[in-house]
């Protein structure tokens, strides 16, 4: 350890938080975001030009594009200052591209990661854990079955330099833009970490690819770009979980995922999202969806202050297939604006989507799809359900699903329903033993299983626990 | 030995100024089968959902007390001579559960994405653990409370560390030995608690879940409403199981005489207006089977 990381971390005095450790940061950029930011950016990854151009690029559109302000009823974000976000920091370990073992990780960041879990994940033989600390994938590791079977998993920065034809293709090309949204421009300045999944033509990865995000910065943003190319024939699952601790000032992130679903072949994708109650969490999430593909997104959004998440299939080939399952938690002071969306461009394409949202002490969640069903995509169908039970007067849930239908030849099908959880519900399992809090969760449980059974048991344990610790309000 | 005890039992609902019992008294004893009886708005199921704690009633007036014996929970829970009376109302509906207070709904809940099998260990272990809380002596409750603040000290992937005193494995077994003696589906198992069941089917889980938490005292709502000949005969045998294998007091609240041929009563009681109005034994459902409830009103009152 330098005598600068020394300094830096005798400098660091402020009160702790419960989970907040101590910064020993080798590289920390100045606040703001300009041009020189950006290039230090690059030039510390030790990035090829292209990437850099790439990165420059979204930094002037991303000047360009105004704010979003104007969505009916979406989530404030007055109190989001994105200038004053350091968007990057690396975690100080030997090497960059991270560590493969488990006992090479400083101690404060496996303290971290034993609270979270990892361990008992990857004791669970999980068949691969990234997991990101700050902006850089310090964990790795991977089976040496998928190796042999050409399957790619590793940090996307390392992807930048090991697989530069496939990135170049891939990375915010055809399937999230920089222009496409704000921050989507912004993701593609300062995106740093996250994953990088190739599976090759007709081949299966059976057990879930999991990978961790958490924020332990204050002031710093997360940007992580995940990658996934699923060739023809391919089958896949990916998992992310997120849990970020407590902090002063509100942070950011903005990630980036995009999924290359090709023919024939699966892909599921599955987030659980725990981001601490001062966080923007505002996400771009996108699949193309070849003939006869399939995509699920699978999404459990809990934590952060105010989240726009929109998870978007593009089903482009004839007999492509998109699920949506998404579940929102909204507590006090949290804004939960999440939904999906499904562009419906060939033939015989369907979608399901199914959402969930739970309310309380004066949250809101709101549901905000599309459905945009093309002309000439004959014989395409589609279902919405969407669910929302709100624990008290104070909180509310809005609904807004939206369908574009051009084909007459279509089969759409919408259902909503909002409703406060039942006195008599509660009353009736009260009356079997169980008190109140523990009749509430059991409801709660009940409400979310149609989204817990499609996650591994591991999830499911942990998704339901961190809503009854959202419902017990022993989280920050 | 358990005792049931209402003594001048007023109450009204909640928000409002609406009489609805105006008097109530009535004792019913372990092993004991009642019969609740009486015309639409009586106050037979407000009596029900009074004594298990419904939030919807208040009780302007009277008491209702459980009495029990040093015995009544096994060998494992000591109960001293001043834990032998319990005033109900004073107490949370799960902890008058776990007290051995039972009801059977008139309109069970229905509880999506929750198994049966879930819900009723859930239900099994929080009795007892409640059980164990109101009988504990006066320390070793910090120890809990400390555990429970401390968030993710056990990891999330664990799961909750406590799988309660009766695990996985020893309750199947114990659920499938109920339903057996039901003669119910074991599917029932892993469907949602009532959700899409039956009328009949949902009054079957009732009894069932009656013969799994072994209460001392079980008031059961019309049970017999929207039951087939055969489903009434598998829920009087049910019912009946209940005095006979574990020595529960039956309250049984019913518009009919039909299900007092299964099950039959020790004592009939007829509620009017918010009172017992008459009590007696088997023979006056009869009596009231031929002649009707005017015919109490009469008999008490002077008046048709």
């Amino acid at each position: 350890m330098s005598s600068e990381q020394d300094h830096l971390k005798d400098t660091d005095t402020e009160a702790r938080f419960e989970f907040k450790k101590e910064q020993n940061a080798a590289v920390k950029s100045d606040k703001g975001l300009t041009e020189e930011i950006i290039r230090m950016i690059s030039e510390d990854k030790d990035e090829p030009d292209w990437m850099l151009e790439r990165r420059l690029r979204a930094l002037k559109q991303y000047q360009n594009m105004p704010m979003p302000t104007d969505w009916p009823g979406q989530p404030d974000l007055t109190q989001l200052d994105v200038e004053e976000i350091v968007p990057y920091i690396r975690p100080d370990v030997d090497q960059r591209e991270g560590v493969d073992d488990w006992t090479d990780l400083p101690d404060e960041i496996k303290d971290t990661f034993d609270k979270l879990g990892i361990p008992e994940a990857e004791k669970n033989a999980l068949s691969g854990v990234g997991a990101q600390y700050e902006s850089e994938v310090v964990y790795q590791n991977m089976q040496e079955q998928w190796e042999e079977k050409g399957v790619i998993f590793c940090n996307m920065d390392k992807a930048v330099q090991e697989h530069p034809e496939l990135v170049k293709e891939h990375f915010m090309t055809t399937c999230v833009p920089p222009s496409d949204n704000k921050f989507a421009a912004l993701h593609g300045a300062v995106w740093s970490g996250g994953s990088f999944v190739y599976v090759p033509e007709d081949v299966t990865v059976e057990m879930p690819v999991q990978a961790y995000f958490r924020m332990n910065s204050e002031g710093m943003g997360q940007f992580e770009h995940t990658l996934i190319i699923a060739e023809e024939g391919s089958e896949v699952h990916y998992i992310e979980g997120c849990s970020a601790p407590k902090y002063g000032t509100h942070n950011l992130h903005s990630g980036g995922v995009e999924v290359f679903v090709g023919e024939d072949a699966h892909v599921q994708y599955s987030t659980v999202q725990n981001w601490s109650k001062n966080t923007f969490n505002l996400n771009t999430k996108r699949a193309i969806c070849e003939e006869n593909g399939t995509m699920e997104w699978v999404s459990g959004s809990m934590g952060s202050k105010a989240t726009m998440l929109y998870p978007c299939t593009i089903l482009k080939g004839r007999g492509a297939t998109d699920t949506h399952i998404t579940i929102a938690f909204a507590g006090e002071g949290q804004d939960i604006d999440t939904g999906a969306k499904v562009y419906h461009n060939a033939p015989d394409t369907s979608s399901t989507i199914e959402s969930k949202s739970i309310s309380k002490d004066g949250g809101r969640t709101n549901y905000r799809g599309l459905v945009h069903i093309a002309d000439g995509a004959e014989n395409s169908s589609t279902a919405v359900e969407c669910d929302a039970l709100m624990f008290d007067n104070e909180s509310t849930s809005d609904t807004m699903p939206y369908m574009e239908i051009e084909e007459s030849k279509v089969d759409v099908a919408h259902e909503a329903t909002v409703g406060k959880i039942g006195d008599e519900d509660i009353f009736y399992l009260q009356s079997r033993g169980l008190d109140d809090d523990d009749a509430k969760k059991m409801i709660v449980a009940g409400f979310i299983e149609p989204i817990t059974e499609e996650l591994p048991i591991e999830y499911a344990v942990e998704l339901n626990r961190l809503i009854e610790l959202e419902m017990e309000g022993s989280l920050g | 030995m358990a005792r049931l005890e209402l003594s001048n039992l007023h109450a009204e609902v909640a928000d409002g100024d609406e009489k609805i019992l105006e008097g109530v008294d009535l004792e019913v004893e372990s092993g004991e089968i009642h019969a609740l009886m009486g015309p639409n708005g009586s106050g037979k199921s407000t009596t029900a959902k009074v004594i298990a704690g419904h939030p919807a009633y208040e009780v302007t007036e009277g008491e209702v007390l459980l009495h029990i014996e040093d015995d009544e929970f096994g060998e494992d829970i000591e109960i001293d001579e001043d834990q032998r009376t319990w005033n109900l109302l004073d107490l949370e509906p799960n902890e008058r559960a776990a007290l051995g207070i039972f009801l059977g709904f008139q309109y069970p809940a229905e509880i999506e994405g929750v198994t049966m099998t879930n819900f009723l260990r859930t239900a099994l272990n929080a009795k007892i653990e409640e059980r164990e809380e109101l009988f504990e002596e006066e320390d070793g409750d910090s120890d809990e409370d400390e555990a429970e603040d401390e968030g993710f000290e056990s990891s999330p992937m664990e799961g909750p560390a406590d799988e309660g005193e009766i695990g996985v494995a020893e309750f199947q077994e114990i659920l499938q030995e109920k339903m057996e003696q039901l003669e119910m589906d074991e599917r029932f198992a892993q469907r949602y608690l009532n959700a899409g069941f039956s009328g009949g089917e949902k009054k079957q889980n009732e009894v069932l879940q009656a013969a799994i938490l072994e209460p001392s005292i079980a008031v059961l709502d019309e049970i017999d409403s929207g039951l087939d000949i055969d489903r009434l005969q598998d829920v009087s045998t049910g019912i009946n199981a209940l005095p006979d294998e574990q020595g529960t007091g039956i309250l049984q609240i019913t518009h009919y005489q039909r299900i007092l041929d299964y099950v039959e009563p020790d004592h009939v009681h007829v509620m009017l207006d918010g009172e017992i109005a008459k009590s007696g034994d088997a023979s006056l459902a009869e009596e009231l089977e031929d002649k009707g409830y005017d015919w109490v009103r009469e008999e008490v009152y002077g008046t048709a």
